[in-house]
């Protein structure tokens, strides 16, 4: 297509590349501070964006490793991160299991079937899925601490709370995992029920398999929700090494005990991981982001 | 008869290796039972204890499934019931909670209820008469306290097993019926003085003793018994302590409060607090505006950001737009908890790496954290950075359904690229973005992790009689209210919790209607 072009397009183009640069180089500053402040000597030293001396001391107590510096003093780690992380790992995985199991077979009832109630459940949880869970802590902290006295493995200070808890904001699941079912033409499944497949079976044998992307969207988008989550755990959860790493991570930064730099890699190191699965799905949580939910 | 009944069917050939009908039938009446049998223990169990909420929502959850399971009618609800009990048990049942709450004085000073109180000062004790010399002694079916009651007799106690309960004394018997070693020597005394402080000792005459120090046993007598109309006679005094219901405590004849106190309901005080109080007004009133003026700031940033990034990236000459796009979207990649405690470090006024660059350029160190404009101003960039590329992923998206040829024909009028983007782009952006948009002012609105993990609300508010700070949202200035040591306040937390639940209300309805949404 011949478009018009005004004249002074090439001036205007290498403006626009020197702002994007300009703009990524602000942007991007901060996270590689981070990692130069990881490779710096001790805590509090203040340096230029490539250390002099770069050293592995907080790399290597970030790993649990205890390190000996120079003059033979052996510094311990101050927190257990890998289990902080391990800790986070495990509640999302299992909570983004349950998610994705229970969202989709909801989300297959929304799409397929007709029933009493449905659009206004759907709506409802629209609107529930808006209030922050921050402010009813109190009765969530309550209904924990009731539920522990008779059921321990799920009471306060327990990972099975914040794995349960988490069962309360499958909303968005559903309303995505619920768009991708209608995009689907339901006249196999139809056959397969003229066949004698009972429902159950026409979902699990035909809808399913056909719908593998979408579910990995929404396993990876409620996994990154689980790691990040903070407020419920930070009041569920109390002993140092059954924290989360949301929780935890802040414990570096308290100003009686400063620990920039061991925070630093800390935060390298388990940010890391989380950022590259971020930006390797990208493409399909942005099709999530925009397709699910709220459609204009 | 059937023409299909002969063919065979996925049903009929999986038929095989299923279970018999009635065997399934039978297993999964066999489920249910347990099931509901496991569950009305719990409701009976939490109703035993009057925590008649809990037992409702059990109740309510359980029913809900006995029904959706049985009724054949109800098959399309079995699929949707887990994620709705969900809801219920962690969203809804937690809301209608927190604004009951709301109307209690539910707090760190009245925590219990009014028959834990009473059950709490019936359980004290004074001691009322002689005190004897004990020695603890070894047998074998466990030591054993030896009382020298003088001239009454010696008596020796049941063994010491099992957890101590003040409420199931230990009887005696004369010393003369049980065989005993030697006493032990009083450092094992000492060492179970906890559990020995919780031993009561009946006497052959139903006299009580309790452990008086550490080498007597001596009389106690409970401070106070029950009358008749629900008030506490003291033993000691005769005095009367009546239950306060509208002030949650029992009080004494001068009027006095003897704590601990009980919850009561005490109606819309809570409220009238937040309105009459000047000294919890004004902090309200002051958050409440820096909560919505950091709420419409962050999306009129946000989306500023985004929208010029996300019209440059849409421009056909640029190239090497796959890296810009994937360096664009970096802060949304990074885990929120990460990039704002990696701020916090950054902005820290004495070691921060952002104050030694602006020393070093301009010579400034500005007090990012005690400034109430500068701690505000941080949060606002470190929010901007935090949410911008959210804005641009769904602006790249909205506008390739822009067509072309509106900027066609602008470019055949002599248009700048900001005409375009301001007469053509924004317009036809704004509808479809609305929704989004007031679900990100929502969000904002309750952006929690965002300040307490970088400025925690500081500084604080001068003259607050809560913890309150400059840089506090409604959310967290709830959450400290509630949870933070000096405060403990839950009810006050909920009655303001309670108000946002409303305006939050209005804005998801809104949405919702904007949005059109069709199910």
């Amino acid at each position: 297509m011949a478009m018009v072009q005004p004249k002074s397009v090439k001036y205007r183009l290498w403006l626009t590349h020197l702002g994007l640069l300009g703009f990524i180089a602000l942007i991007v500053f901060p996270l590689l501070m981070v990692i130069s402040i990881s490779f710096r000597e001790g805590n509090f030293a203040t340096g230029a964006l490539f250390p002099e001396n770069p050293t592995l001391e907080h790399w290597s107590l970030a790993l649990g490793i205890p390190y000996t510096q120079d003059d033979g003093t052996v510094v311990q780690p101050p927190f257990p991160v890998l289990l902080w992380l391990w800790n986070s790992i495990k509640i999302a995985l299992i909570s983004s299991a349950l998610i994705l199991m229970l969202s989709t077979t909801s989300a297959y009832a929304f799409a397929r079937m007709r029933f009493g109630g449905k659009a206004p459940i759907l709506k409802g949880m629209l609107i529930f899925q808006m209030f922050p869970p921050v402010l009813s802590l109190v009765a969530i902290y309550a209904l924990f601490d009731q539920l522990g006295q008779h059921v321990p493995w799920l009471g306060v200070n327990t990972h099975g709370a914040v794995i349960v808890a988490s069962l309360g904001g499958m909303a968005l699941h559903i309303w995505t995992i619920k768009g991708y079912f209608e995009s689907i033409d339901a006249s196999l499944e139809e056959a397969a029920v003229v066949d004698g497949a009972t429902t159950w079976q026409a979902f699990f044998h035909i809808l399913l398999p056909m719908s593998v992307p979408i579910l990995a969207v929404v396993f990876i988008l409620a996994f990154i929700t689980c790691v990040t989550e903070y407020p419920i755990a930070s009041v569920l959860l109390m002993d140092v090494d059954r924290l989360t790493l949301a929780v935890g991570a802040q414990q570096y930064l308290y100003p009686q005990n400063y620990l920039w730099g061991d925070f630093a890699a800390a935060a390298v190191l388990s940010g890391l991981p989380i950022t590259l699965m971020f930006l390797y799905c990208q493409k399909w949580i942005v099709g999530g982001l925009t397709a699910g939910g709220v459609k204009g | 008869m059937n023409a299909r009944a002969e063919l065979p069917s996925p049903a009929m050939m999986s038929r095989s290796w299923t279970l018999h009908p009635t065997l399934k039938t039978g297993l999964r009446w066999l489920v249910w039972l347990t099931f509901n049998a496991f569950a009305l223990y719990l409701v009976v169990a939490l109703y035993a204890q009057r925590q008649l909420a809990f037992a409702l929502l059990g109740l309510v959850v359980t029913g809900l499934a006995s029904y959706v399971f049985i009724n054949r009618r109800a098959y399309a609800h079995r699929y949707i019931y887990p994620a709705v009990a969900g809801m219920l048990v962690f969203v809804i049942f937690p809301l209608l909670y927190t604004v009951g709450i709301g109307f209690t004085n539910y707090s760190g000073s009245n925590l219990l209820s009014q028959e834990q109180v009473q059950q709490y000062h019936l359980n004290q004790t004074f001691l009322a008469g002689e005190r004897y010399r004990f020695t603890l002694h070894a047998s074998p079916e466990g030591d054993r306290v030896r009382i020298d009651k003088g001239e009454q007799g010696v008596f020796v106690s049941e063994p010491l097993t099992g957890e101590p309960d003040p409420q199931t004394p230990l009887a005696m018997r004369p010393a003369s019926e049980v065989e005993l070693g030697e006493a032990l020597p009083l450092r094992d005394v000492i060492k179970r003085r906890n559990e020995l402080d919780q031993r009561v000792l009946a006497g052959p005459g139903g006299d009580l003793l309790r452990m008086y120090g550490l080498r007597e046993f001596a009389a106690a007598q409970p401070l106070y018994r029950l009358a008749e109309d629900g008030a506490l006679i003291s033993n000691k005094t005769g005095e009367r302590l009546v239950p306060d219901l509208e002030r949650g405590f029992y009080v004494d004849e001068q009027g006095e409060i003897v704590p601990p106190g009980f919850s009561v309901f005490v109606g819309m005080d809570n409220f009238a607090k937040v309105i009459t109080d000047p000294s919890i007004r004004g902090p309200f009133l002051q958050i409440f505006v820096w909560t919505v003026a950091f709420a419409g700031l962050t999306v009129v940033f946000t989306l500023a950001v985004g929208l010029v990034l996300a019209n440059l990236l849409q421009w056909e000459l640029v190239r090497g737009k796959p890296f810009y796009r994937v360096m664009l979207i970096l802060p949304y990649a990074v885990p929120a908890f990460i990039s704002i405690l990696v701020f916090r470090g950054l902005f820290n006024q004495n070691f921060g790496e952002i104050n030694l660059l602006l020393d070093t350029l301009f010579g400034i160190r500005p007090d990012w954290f005690s400034d109430p404009t500068l701690a505000r101003s941080m949060i606002l960039i470190v929010n901007t950075w935090l949410g911008y590329p959210y804005m641009l992923l769904l602006c790249m998206g909205l506008l390739q359904a822009i067509p072309k040829d509106h900027y066609e024909a602008s470019a055949m009028d002599g248009a700048t690229p900001l005409d375009n983007l301001l007469r053509i782009t924004l317009p036809q952006l704004i509808k479809p973005l609305m929704p989004l948009l007031i679900a990100s002012f929502a969000f904002n609105f309750n952006n929690f992790v965002l300040i307490t993990l970088l400025t925690r609300g500081g500084p604080d508010i001068i003259g607050a009689t809560t913890p309150a700070g400059t840089t506090d949202l409604l959310v967290s200035y709830t959450y400290r209210i509630a949870f933070q040591d000096s405060g403990q306040n839950f009810a006050l937390a909920a009655a303001i919790a309670t108000m946002i639940f409303m305006l939050v209300g209005a804005m998801a309805w809104l949405n919702l209607k904007l949005s059109k949404v069709k199910v």
